[in-house]
């Protein structure tokens, strides 16, 4: 999987969903970056699910990305949620010292997607029945 | 003297294994520290005998350098042996009587084959009794070291006990601290934890801290730490159970706590925590 040069950004309604499925190295994350708000920015997202569910390691430079990733999102009226991270990865960024304080988290994809909607719900309505929230 | 001094020791090994053995094992029996009830006699003559016999074979190698190399075998039965006794339960004191107590038959056989020659006399006697006495040492030692190993198993067994993380309720944890938090025992506390937030998938976990005797800069700094790993992972914390005490100490002590949910009581965290997720106790009929 080395070969992976680019994390694909799904689009969905108003959301945007990245799924980090391979083992994150530098570039990557800083094309990630890129790729990410350019596409908030063309999108007109309001909010950013990462999945981080198979990322098994992390170190200070992916925690700050990911970090930083939810501080542009923010600048650019996105909300980001990050979803499914492992315990361990957990334990190792709470003892490098980053609590990610500005990221929201979330358990399950069906929850940060809750968590995305009510926040951006008030907001945004456009005639859209509550019928559509998930089960 | 052309002899050094230990050599009559070999002589006397040699010579009077036999008689040596069984005064020594009589000497070990009668004693009052002997615990006959711990150990069989002929487990006492057969530990006596080896011991003699690699007493002999290190004296004549290394003379009664008990560090070096070729008194491994010496050590090695000491260390056993005082092990083994540590768990039976003797004493410190009834572990070493083993080789404090060959001192009085050796001495006797010194005096014996030594005869009217004091100063030799007292040569071989000084050198036997370091030799002893160092041996001695060595399987307090040995004992105090097994006993330290039951320790720090018994400590590995409590940190699992201790902390168990229970469901209050679907998506409702609680995690019960009971002793001081160490950052060894935040460590298993925390990977608790999480394990068990992935494994049932709750949203809010109660940390209880009724149990936490103290609670300083360095216990809150772990319990913050918990928290933030909980929250990475999309569970919110609350902490419950803050004794009066405790609250003076953590506001004197200027511990931030400010970002965290704090409730005095495990009853009202559990209210919180059931108003988050969206759900509400009620009584099923009114009461009469």
């Amino acid at each position: 999987m080395a070969d992976v040069d680019r994390i694909p950004i799904i689009k969905m309604g108003e959301f945007l969903l990245v799924s980090i499925q391979v083992d994150m190295h530098d570039r990557l994350a800083m094309t990630l970056q890129d790729d990410l708000t350019a596409s908030v920015v063309k999108h007109r997202a309001r909010g950013v699910l990462i999945d981080i569910s198979s990322l098994e390691i992390v170190d200070s430079f992916i925690g700050r990305t990911l970090a930083n990733i939810a501080a542009m999102s923010r600048v650019l009226d996105a909300e980001t949620v990050v979803v499914g991270m492992r315990p361990a990865v957990a334990i190792t960024l709470v003892e490098l010292g980053m609590s990610l304080s500005g990221v929201r988290t979330a358990l399950t994809v069906e929850r940060a997607m809750e968590m995305l909607r009510a926040s951006v719900g008030e907001t945004v309505h456009q005639g859209r029945a509550h019928a559509a929230h998930p089960e | 003297m052309a002899t050094p001094s230990g050599s009559r020791v070999v002589q006397i090994l040699d010579k009077h294994e036999h008689e040596l053995l069984t005064t020594w094992v009589d000497k070990l029996l009668k004693a009052p520290g002997s615990r006959r009830d711990l150990i069989r006699e002929a487990d006492v003559r057969e530990q006596c005998q080896d011991f003699l016999r690699r007493l002999r074979a290190a004296a004549v190698q290394a003379g009664v350098d008990v560090d070096a190399a070729a008194w491994e075998p010496v050590r090695e039965q000491l260390r056993q042996l005082s092990s083994e006794r540590a768990r039976q339960g003797f004493t410190p004191s009834e572990t070493a009587l083993f080789v404090y107590s060959l001192k009085d038959p050796l001495f006797g056989r010194l005096r014996q084959e030594i005869g009217h020659d004091a100063t030799v006399l007292a040569d071989e006697m000084w050198a036997a009794s370091v030799l002893l006495d160092r041996l001695g040492l060595y399987t307090t030692e040995a004992y105090q070291q097994s006993r330290e190993e039951v320790i720090a198993r018994q400590n590995e067994a409590m940190l699992e006990l201790s902390t168990p993380v229970v469901e209050l309720w679907d998506g409702i944890l609680a995690l019960p601290l009971i002793g001081t938090l160490d950052s060894a025992r935040t460590q298993v506390v925390m990977e608790n934890l999480l394990q068990r937030i992935v494994e049932t998938g709750a949203s809010i976990a109660i940390i209880d801290i009724t149990g936490v005797p103290t609670v300083d800069t360095l216990v809150a700094q772990h319990l913050l730490k918990t928290i933030a790993a909980a929250r990475l992972m999309g569970a919110d914390c609350i902490i419950s159970g803050i004794r009066p005490q405790i609250a003076q100490t953590i506001v004197h002590l200027g511990v931030e706590l400010q970002s965290v949910v704090t409730k005095a009581t495990l009853a009202d965290a559990f209210a919180i925590a059931l108003q988050r997720t969206g759900l509400a106790v009620g009584r099923a009929r009114p009461q009469a």
